[in-house]
């Protein structure tokens, strides 16, 4: 009986107690709080460039957020002369392309320096991780020259033909092929594989992870890349949306709204596949990050 | 095929990873180094892109050394560099510590944070142009206005302009060093943080004894990365200051913007190469003195 009620009363106290709020739980609140606010203020200029290409014209310079009268006018203004949408398929085609040429030959490359041991293998490590150190900006000149000479100005091929192949992707291929083991090579070996048939149905479906967080570094690199399509293109029908949207920004001169609203075609085709596949590229962003 | 069946294992994996490797040596080779050889011999040359090469030693080097406008163009360079990677990496490490500790919808508000890294440069830079106009147009100074305050001059000053054009490039950087200090931070064993808990150690002393020395190769990679990108500033500065290219007064050209206008609004091929091989040497050093100092000890 004694031992029943100290259990009650005890239980009691327990029970009692629950609703008082801990210092940790106010703690992680306010700390939820502010990280929420600042999180609010980062996506502020995006949802500033959505709402203001939402607006009619005398609306712009007001500070509120949410349109009074939303309008699709400023889309379809900007979409009339047909530039975007052909800038748009521009973008796309450049970019899938050095996207599938980066997954074949990084890993390719990547695959034999890790899995091959032949003559002059560590030269060639060393030469292609050494790219790496080499900038964009030294070689711009000498492309430009290269492909003036070779005809290559103002054309898919000459806006893509630096990165095709990266250091940076094959460095990173390389390092998951580590993971791969070399029974597996070895079992497909005996069962009679050529060595292109090991690499294509054996390694290749085991790094499947690495190789999509290659493409989503790739194809976002290749889709927001600005330097060098600016030099290489002349003509408007040649321009990448990055291209075209800097000369339609001058051009539009004060129109913000329609400034906005390229901005805005620019940006929601990333910002959509984001939100679909949040967790799949956040994973991949932090494997190249720490692997590459 | 006769030939090839005669050869040992190791001798056919010698052939098949040439094979595989041929294609892309070329592409190394003459994609890669080969104009890195060029831009280098270029710099030694007087060369308006149409008429003839002609060599002039150091004369493009020297002509660097003695242009005003270079050492503004560097100063300013070094300026994107201290300022945007202290500031990049404190407020980030800052976020993903605490956001960390949080569960309550943290895939919520982790992509908040990421979202701005998934923007292009040029449309992020054209949205922020329009932020800092002046009343009645820009976001900023209306804002300020309504709370009565002064105007702030962003893009047309020579002071400000520089860190104006700065911020919408760490705001899109952060997400992506949120989330990879994050993974940092999760990889340090929980061992060390119960062993502190036990010892009844304070919160200081376990984030400067624990977990920012168990980060620095984290740390490392997130300097020697931002640095790159810092020196390397051209999409933002570019779209930011088209019609006045540089702002006013060079006062946000940074090394990159000059070598393009020498390049290629100039076509002073020579001049503009001799830009790029500082450029290259700038970031080699950089990385290789953060690269020491980090991973000493």
């Amino acid at each position: 009986m004694v031992v029943a009620e100290n259990i009650t009363a005890s239980s009691r106290t327990l029970l009692d107690s629950e609703p008082a709020p801990k210092p940790r739980n106010m703690g992680q609140i306010i700390r939820w709080l502010v990280l929420f606010l600042g999180g609010i203020l980062m996506v502020m200029p995006i949802a500033y460039m959505i709402s203001t290409s939402l607006k009619w014209p005398h609306e712009v310079y007001n500070v509120n957020l949410i349109p009074e009268e939303p309008t699709l006018d400023n889309y379809a203004f900007v979409l009339e002369d047909g530039r975007f949408y052909l800038w748009f398929l521009n973008s796309g085609i450049i970019a899938t392309i050095t996207t599938i040429s980066n997954l074949l030959f990084d890993s390719l490359v990547g695959y034999t320096l890790c899995k091959f041991r032949f003559p002059g293998r560590m030269i060639v490590f060393i030469a292609i991780l050494s790219t790496l150190m080499i900038p964009t900006e030294m070689l711009v000149i000498p492309w430009y020259l290269m492909s003036q000479s070779f005809g290559w100005l103002d054309s898919y091929w000459g806006i893509m033909f630096p990165g095709l192949m990266t250091g940076f992707g094959t460095f990173l291929m390389k390092q998951f092929f580590e993971s791969v083991p070399d029974d597996f090579i070895e079992a497909a070996r005996i069962d009679g594989l050529n060595e292109l048939q090991i690499w294509w149905t054996v390694a290749m479906p085991l790094v499947k992870p690495a190789l999509a967080a290659l493409a989503i570094f790739v194809f976002l690199g290749n889709w927001t890349a600005f330097l060098w399509p600016l030099i290489v293109t002349n003509s408007t029908e040649m321009y990448t949306i990055p291209v075209g949207l800097s000369g339609f920004g001058d051009e539009a001169d004060v129109a913000w709204e329609l400034i906005m609203t390229g901005a805005a075609i620019s940006t929601i085709p990333t910002l959509v596949v984001f939100l679909i596949f949040q967790r799949f590229i956040i994973r991949g962003v932090v494997m190249a990050g720490l692997k590459g | 095929m006769t030939l090839y069946r005669n050869l040992t294992i190791g001798q056919k994996q010698i052939v098949w990873a040439w094979a595989f490797l041929a294609i892309p040596v070329l592409f190394y080779v003459v994609i890669r180094f080969y104009p890195t050889g060029t831009a280098i011999v270029i710099s030694f040359q007087e060369w308006n892109l149409l008429g003839s090469r002609s060599w002039t030693g150091l004369d493009n080097y020297k002509k660097l050394w003695h242009d005003p406008v270079f050492w503004k163009v560097f100063r300013n360079t070094f300026a994107y560099l201290l300022l945007g990677t202290p500031v990049s990496l404190i407020v980030s490490f800052v976020i993903a510590y605490h956001l960390d500790k949080l569960r309550f919808m943290h895939g919520f508000l982790r992509m908040l944070y990421f979202l701005p890294f998934m923007t292009s440069a040029v449309a992020m830079a054209w949205v922020w142009r329009w932020f800092y106009q002046a009343v009645p147009i820009g976001l900023f100074n209306n804002i300020l206005a309504g709370f009565g305050i002064a105007q702030i001059e962003f893009l047309n000053s020579t002071t400000h302009a520089l860190p104006a054009v700065l911020a919408p490039a760490v705001w899109a950087g952060l997400g992506f060093q949120i989330i990879i200090f994050m993974a940092g931070i999760r990889a340090i064993p929980t061992s060390y943080y119960e062993a502190a808990k036990i010892d009844g150690v304070g919160w200081w002393m376990v984030l400067t004894q624990i977990t920012i020395p168990l980060l620095r190769p984290t740390i490392v990679f997130i300097v020697v990365f931002s640095s790159i990108g810092f020196l390397r500033i051209f999409d933002h500065v570019f779209n930011m200051t088209t019609g006045n290219p540089g702002g006013p007064l060079n006062a946000t050209k940074p090394l990159v913007l000059m070598i393009y206008d020498t390049a290629f609004t100039g076509f002073d091929m020579g001049y503009a190469a001799a830009q790029t091989v500082v450029l290259f040497t700038i970031l080699l050093v950089v990385s290789l003195i953060q690269l020491r100092l980090l991973k000493s000890n």
